[in-house]
């Protein structure tokens, strides 16, 4: 039914409603909706936290889902990514101030040389996405930038990205320094790139390669798992 | 409009363009990270080489040392301002080993994408890039292009900008976009979706086409989609030799010169007349494909089935094209009113 006549006042919606339509909200990237949303629900009693996996990152999981299927595109997830981002902005001081737990932190970047740095935002909104603190290097970044950003923000996680056949060995250059410093257990480092392969991940000595942004997001939180576990 | 690129595929059946810029500079010396634009100023020698590679191999075009040499990409380096005149000292070079080589060789003037995101989502505004690709397209008029070529794009935005610029500064051009993601751009173009954008341009190219990607074989089914669509028109096919593995400390393409063979007379029986490669392609590659250009007769437009069994199979099951059912699978609710 796409019947655009039919006005939904999402404050007339009993919760689980509410959640449904903000979950196509995010779908269909609509910002305005999503901080309406968040914002009903906060004042129903809902946890920030809850209001964080529920719709959003419940939401954001269909999104990668359909983008890793081919189904929807880098433009679609983008205004979708953006919308996640307009509920965050509110959640993020009230999680931090709740307690809520930790999904794990990441420092993003894109190596030296790279500008190409679309596949990099995504998997940063997408991390974000499904909860993850993540630290945005933005492009061009030397081997000492990924190791000062990743010990000053105590991340778990660095993830590189490169897109031209120019810059991808310069990941093994960030690798091999980190086994160097001694601090190549410290990290789960994570790869990606649209010249790259799996191959290529583990000849560089990377923990993961990720095809593409949900497969990002999934590996992320196994290896958290896995942390958490033998912790 | 006439133009040497108009006139040489007249006379030509097919042209072979030539192969990677990138992998060959490596095995040069270039550092990983740093940008190739600045040898056309610091290296020149390497840069003439570079072409000379593809001349002596037998290429009919070769693309200029520019990829990067737009003010968004150079900025990385602290070289925006460097976009002109990088891009003319790559096609003056150019121009001085075509002219040297004693045949018709076609300097095409290389524009890659401002790596920026236009578009709802974007951050790049249509009047900036049309501005960035007008200064590496008039750097490269000045040096003596014969043709202007935009490469490895994905957002049709950034295609259309591209093709104003050549409009403003009165050039030909060619234009390829790069298929890489289940047999899209990234941005979510099919090869029907692109041929239509391109047919509505104002300013039509002299030929188009794709480039990069993923294999060779994924290539060739993006340009059947195109031949599909647009039989007559003039296409490109430059595929990467493989994928990319890494071997001591090198990037290395894993298809063979026997492999850029066949891929080469199949883009041909495809429909493409520009035939050339993208990463990985060296010299020994372009002399083993413009031979069986040569030597083997055209054959018949190949299906699916027969890529797969002579070069190798796809990356995704389809490519998008003719496929109706992109729409989201999951039940709709009623969309409010924004």
């Amino acid at each position: 039914m796409s019947d655009e006549e039919d006005d939904i006042i999402l404050s007339e919606l009993d919760d689980e409603e509410l959640v449904q339509q903000m979950m196509d909200d995010l779908y269909d990237g609509m910002s305005e909706e999503i901080e309406e949303g968040v914002n009903i629900l906060l004042e129903r009693g809902w946890t920030p936290y809850k209001i964080l996996t529920e719709p959003l990152v419940g939401g954001m999981t269909i999104v990668g889902h359909d983008f890793r299927d081919g189904i929807l595109f880098v433009p679609e997830v983008l205004l979708s990514a953006t919308a996640m981002k307009a509920g965050m902005a509110i959640l993020k001081p009230l999680l931090i101030e709740t307690g809520a737990p930790r999904m794990g932190k990441m420092v993003i970047g894109t190596v030296k040389g790279d500008i190409h740095d679309i596949g990099k935002n995504l998997v940063a909104m997408m991390m974000e996405g499904a909860g993850f603190e993540v630290v945005d290097l933005g492009i061009n970044n030397a081997v000492d930038s990924y190791l000062e950003a990743a010990a000053r923000e105590d991340a778990d996680i660095i993830g590189m990205s490169a897109l031209l056949t120019t810059t991808m060995p310069y990941m093994k250059v960030v690798i091999d320094t980190l086994v160097e410093q001694g601090k190549r257990d410290d990290y789960v480092v994570m790869v990606g790139g649209a010249p790259l392969n799996e191959e290529f991940g583990t000849a560089i000595g990377a923990d993961a390669y990720c095809r593409d942004a949900a497969v990002a997001v999934e590996t992320a939180k196994e290896f958290m798992q896995r942390r958490h576990n033998q912790a | 409009m006439s133009n040497a690129l108009s006139e040489l595929l007249e006379t030509r059946d097919w042209l072979l363009a030539d192969g990677a810029t990138g992998t060959n500079l490596f095995n040069m010396g270039l550092s990983s990270g740093d940008a190739p634009e600045f040898w056309n100023r610091d290296e020149p020698e390497k840069i003439r080489n570079l072409y000379r590679g593809s001349v002596d191999a037998g290429s009919d075009l070769f693309l200029t040392n520019s990829f990067g040499a737009n003010a968004s990409r150079l900025k990385l380096h602290d070289a925006a301002d460097q976009a002109f005149e990088f891009s003319k000292l790559s096609a003056e070079l150019g121009r001085e080993v075509a002219d040297a080589s004693g045949r018709k060789i076609i300097v095409a003037g290389s524009v890659g994408p401002t790596g920026e995101i236009m578009g709802a989502a974007g951050t790049l505004a249509h009047e900036t890039a049309v501005e960035m690709f007008e200064e590496t397209a008039a750097g490269l008029k000045a040096g003596g292009a014969d043709v202007l070529w935009v490469e490895t794009i994905s957002a049709p935005e950034e295609f259309k900008a591209a093709a104003e610029a050549f409009a403003n500064v009165d050039m030909p051009w060619c234009g390829t976009m790069s298929f890489d993601t289940a047999g899209r751009t990234m941005m979510g173009l099919t090869s029907t979706d692109m041929v239509s954008m391109v047919t509505a341009l104002p300013n039509q190219p002299v030929a188009f086409g794709a480039n990069c990607g993923v294999g060779a074989s994924d290539l060739l089914r993006t340009v059947l989609g195109f031949s599909a669509e647009t039989p007559s028109s003039a296409l490109i096919a430059k595929g990467n030799a493989g994928i990319p593995r890494y071997e001591h400390g090198h990037i290395h393409y894993d298809g063979t010169p026997e492999l850029m063979a066949d891929y080469a007379t199949l883009a041909r029986d495809s429909g493409a007349t520009i035939i050339g490669g993208c990463c990985g392609t060296m010299p020994v590659h372009l002399k083993a494909m413009r031979e069986a250009l040569e030597t083997r007769p055209k054959g018949a437009r190949p299906d699916l089935a027969e890529i797969e069994a002579r070069i190798g199979g796809f990356s995704s099951a389809t490519d998008g094209t003719g496929d109706t059912s992109q729409e989201p699978k999951r039940a709709r609710r009623s969309r409010r009113r924004s």
